[in-house]
């Protein structure tokens, strides 16, 4: 495996396997018997946070805490960052201080990707989020979550059929599951209304439509996403509820999926806008098994990147 | 490459070893075998089967000790392997660990580790295929099915009819 996860792109379908059979080990041994597991101590895990952030930072901090890392969480509010440090002073600091990876969140695209190129560091870098691009660790933890649902796709997601509904445009974790998921051997339908379908997706490995109930009865996996209001300048739909309306998981789309299938959802979620409460808290629904999957799978992936052998960085002035 | 021991020989050590831990422990009631992936555990299914033979069946698990080592930094990840710990847990039980080849004892520093962080048995007992010496740990066995001196460029295989189609053991000369 490669020093940093920045994106998808960074794992073959082997390595990806061999992070859910690592976190598969993990659940068994650390849900069980172990607790905590001496694996990486003396190592420190950096949670650098520039954007807002429940799930990702806390799942993270305790992925590295259970393997007995020691965590520094940084978060902008609160920080020189406030007072305009840049990301490179901010990240020479987290050098110094002898930071062995870093686990950044950042409002811009691409912002791992400079941290790891850099130089300024030579701790492993992990994107845990990075504007409208990718948020690798959230599709890691959707496939294992997807896999310990449907035992038959163990080894391939071979005829796995999986629907992405909603803010495809702006959504890190659409662009990160597509990646992965079609690398695994699934099918993948995009399902949003044209406006937020974005650019260029006729070279993605999917399939693309606009009418969410046409597709709900052929699928195993729909994941629903959150209509990022925030990053959102112009108008993408007429108004919430004709969004809800169109694309929307309510109770009798739910009732018309097959009696197998599931329903995902990163969270945060909008109740009431892309999903009901009723089905976000229907049987069908895993969305909190994604959250405790989260732990799992970043440790899996902190024993990947850190467990192994010290790789010497360079690291330039 | 020599064979140090055929299909036979490690039939009669680990039945040998049977004996012994139904002798040393004054029979099985208390007993718990934990084999180390992953021949260590193909030799504690083979021990428990020999102990159902003799006298009465044990609880046998497995113990990956791969989080434990205290050589991860010097090597690159290694994928895990099973932990399945018997439902009856090790609280107050006499652990039998089982493994295949005895070497710089670290192995066993780390099992005894893991086995720390589950719960506390009342004793904590060292079955092996070989021992080959060249301990860099105050550790010793409790069963051992042949002693092999070896220098310490050479290395020990251990071959398993289930997992490698055959039972033997060899010593292979160094580069």
């Amino acid at each position: 495996m490669n020093k940093h996860l920045l994106s998808i792109n960074d794992l073959s379908a082997e390595e990806a396997f061999e992070i859910l059979n690592t976190a598969s080990e993990l659940a068994k041994i650390s849900d069980g018997p172990m607790k905590k597991l001496p694996t990486l101590r003396g190592r420190t895990v950096v949670n650098l946070f520039f954007e807002d952030s429940t799930r990702t930072r806390i799942s993270f901090e305790s992925a590295a805490k259970r393997l007995s890392a020691d965590v520094i969480n940084f978060s902008a509010k609160g920080s020189s960052v406030s007072k305009g440090e840049s990301l490179k002073d901010t990240a020479q600091t987290l050098q110094a201080m002898g930071a062995d990876a870093v686990v950044i969140r950042h409002g811009a695209s691409g912002a791992a990707q400079r941290l790891a190129d850099s130089g300024w560091i030579s701790a492993s870098v992990i994107n845990a989020g990075d504007g409208t691009h990718e948020h690798p660790t959230q599709a890691l933890l959707d496939a294992y979550t997807i896999r310990s649902k449907f035992p038959q796709f163990n080894q391939s997601f071979d005829g796995l059929r999986v629907a992405i509904v909603g803010d495809i445009l702006h959504s890190r974790v659409a662009r990160s599951n597509v990646l992965l998921l079609t690398k695994l051997g699934a099918s993948v339908t995009l399902v949003a209304p044209p406006t937020l379908i974005p650019v260029g997706v006729a070279d993605w490995k999917v399939k693309v439509s606009y009418d969410l109930d046409s597709v709900l009865k052929e699928v195993d996996v729909l994941m629903m996403l959150r209509v990022q209001s925030e990053r959102m300048a112009n108008s993408f739909f007429p108004s919430e509820r004709e969004y809800s309306r169109g694309y929307g998981l309510d109770i009798t789309r739910l009732n018309s999926l097959s009696k197998n299938a599931i329903v995902m959802h990163p969270g945060p979620m909008n109740r009431g806008l892309e999903i009901s409460a009723e089905s976000a808290d229907s049987h069908k629904s895993v969305v909190l098994d994604q959250v405790s999957n989260g732990v799992l799978v970043r440790m899996a992936v902190l024993y990947q990147l850190l467990g192994g052998a010290t790789l010497t960085g360079e690291v330039s002035a | 490459m020599a064979i140090v021991l055929d299909a036979g020989e490690i039939g009669r050590a680990l039945k040998r070893i049977a004996h012994e831990i139904i002798e040393h422990n004054h029979g099985l009631d208390n007993v718990v075998l934990l084999g180390i992936p992953t021949r260590g555990a193909f030799l504690g299914e083979r021990i428990a089967q020999f102990l159902k033979e003799i006298q009465s069946p044990v609880p046998v698990g497995t113990l990956d000790i791969t989080l434990h080592r205290d050589d991860l930094r010097m090597r690159p990840p290694r994928p895990l392997l099973p932990t399945l710990i018997p439902s009856g847990g090790i609280e107050g039980k006499d652990i039998v660990l089982v493994d295949d080849v005895f070497f710089s004892g670290r192995t066993i520093r780390a099992a005894l580790d893991a086995i720390g962080e589950i719960g506390r048995p009342a004793t904590v007992q060292l079955a092996v295929l070989v021992d080959r010496g060249h301990r860099q740990l105050p550790i010793r066995a409790d069963y051992v099915g042949k002693n092999i001196p070896t220098s310490s460029s050479e290395s020990v295989k251990v071959s398993l009819d289930e997992i490698d189609g055959k039972d033997c053991v060899e010593i292979v000369a160094g580069a």
